[in-house]
């Protein structure tokens, strides 16, 4: 067979839009899934009784289910249940925000945990809150151990945001699917895809290496 | 008037009990050197003074406030009691400068420049002025020492917790450490110090204490107590250290 860049050039105005969507709903979803891993995984770490518990449910009903039936249960399910319409593009943000909230909330504990006690009983010595010792103590060592594990857990979002074409958002992969319905050239369109989404996963890496250099890992 | 006080303290992990009905007063100024086998209960007794161990029974006051007496007031108890730990715990994210000038502004409300000028003066009394800008990390086990007396000195404490503040440490290093708690001993600062350097205690120390099984079993003068311990098992205990 032979390869037809052409079929790429005349597709690529409408993959780099797909591109765009992909980085969009991965860019929002994950500000909002740090926000949420970081409440709940301080919640299971460092919480009461019942607070931990509450994020303990959250963290195993999201992890024990797939993130396609998550999304199809926000964008199908959701509406019918609590008559609250949502959007495609509000549906997927979402899934990746509590998806990846779950998973983050374990990376964000964990780093948490592993920092020595020796340095919240110091910190607690000086007659600090607990709440101080968390931001300014603790917070700032175990920050610099999430860097490589939450790194995974972007590029594994950005990429989970190509299963969001059960719900018709067009992203990358949606848009790939469309063309290739249409001229039928799998070979070159799905390349092309790959390589889109290799480019975007590959600039992230290179952002996280930069950060993990810049702070020494303590 | 007692800076600390011990009524019939117990405290148990678990079922394993630590201190039992432990009564001691200790008066501003005192220098009391803890010792006893590990497992007898004096670090744990030490760590229940600023509530890093809750109590289970009885009470105990810090400066006349009790350590029941809610997060608040735990937390004005542990700004009066400073504590030096025998793994350093400095903050590695910061400097020597940064770490001890950290307490002051976070718990005193000092300004950045007022705490830096009081942690430079802390460091130089240490014997570190230079090495302000160093990372814990680059200093050794000696100096960081000496840097988490200083961390613990800038909240201005009315009474200073040593645990073991010299078993992690090269024997070599030891003695700088040392230097600084009898320094800090001369300018009449109360210090609660559980170690085995049996120099200190005879130089340093106004008081020897030795627990035994969660209970002081002997209780006095340093010079006396070690030049001729009465008890038995103080005298085998003696015998090991040394």
């Amino acid at each position: 067979m032979d390869f037809d860049w052409t079929v790429i050039a005349d597709a690529l105005p409408a993959l780099l839009n797909g591109a765009r969507l992909t980085i969009l709903i991965a860019l929002a979803g994950l500000v909002g899934g740090l926000v949420v891993g970081f409440i709940a995984g301080l919640m299971r770490a460092y919480g009461n009784t019942p607070l931990s518990a509450i994020a303990f449910g959250y963290i195993e009903l999201i992890r024990g289910t797939p993130i396609v039936v998550q999304v199809m249960f926000i964008y199908f399910a959701l509406p019918v249940l609590a008559e609250v319409r949502v959007n495609p593009m509000t549906a997927a943000i979402t899934a990746i925000v509590v998806n990846a909230g779950a998973y983050i909330a374990e990376i964000v504990r964990g780093a948490f945990l592993s920092v020595h006690k020796g340095l919240k009983e110091a910190g607690l010595a000086l007659g600090l809150p607990m709440w101080k010792v968390l931001v300014y103590v603790i917070g700032p060592v175990a920050f610099r151990r999430m860097i490589p594990p939450l790194g995974n857990q972007f590029i594994v979002s950005l990429k989970d945001t190509s299963l969001f074409i059960v719900i018709g958002v067009g992203e990358l992969t949606r848009q790939g699917q469309e063309i290739m319905a249409a001229n039928f050239r799998a070979v070159e369109i799905w390349t092309a895809v790959a390589v889109l989404y290799l480019i975007m996963t590959g600039t992230l890496t290179l952002i996280l290496r930069i950060t993990e250099k810049r702070m020494r890992i303590l | 008037m007692n800076v600390v006080e011990f009524r019939k303290v117990t405290k148990a992990f678990g079922r394993i009990v630590v201190l039992r009905e432990v009564d001691l007063n200790i008066e501003a100024g005192e220098v009391v050197v803890l010792i006893g086998p590990s497992g007898s209960g004096k670090s744990t007794l030490l760590r229940c003074i600023n509530a890093l161990e809750q109590i289970d029974g009885g009470d105990l006051l810090v400066d006349g406030i009790s350590v029941k007496a809610g997060r608040s007031q735990v937390r004005v108890i542990r700004q009066e009691a400073g504590m030096v730990f025998q793994q350093f715990n400095l903050f590695p994210q910061m400097t020597a400068l940064e770490n001890v000038a950290f307490g002051p502004r976070q718990v005193r409300g000092a300004s950045k420049a007022e705490a830096t000028t009081q942690a430079q003066a802390l460091l130089a009394k240490v014997g570190l002025a230079d090495r302000g800008h160093h990372y814990p990390s680059e200093l050794s086990g000696g100096q960081q020492q000496r840097v988490a007396i200083a961390r613990a000195l800038a909240i201005k404490p009315k009474l200073m917790l040593f645990d073991e503040p010299t078993s992690a440490l090269d024997p070599e290093l030891r003695h700088e450490v040392l230097r600084v708690m009898q320094s800090l001993a001369e300018e009449g600062m109360t210090m609660i110090v559980v170690t085995h350097e049996m120099a200190f205690a005879r130089k340093v120390g106004t008081r020897l204490i030795f627990m035994e099984d969660g209970r002081i079993s002997v209780d006095g003068n340093p010079t006396t107590l070690l030049s001729n311990p009465e008890n038995p098992r103080l005298r085998e205990f003696l015998q090991h250290v040394h």
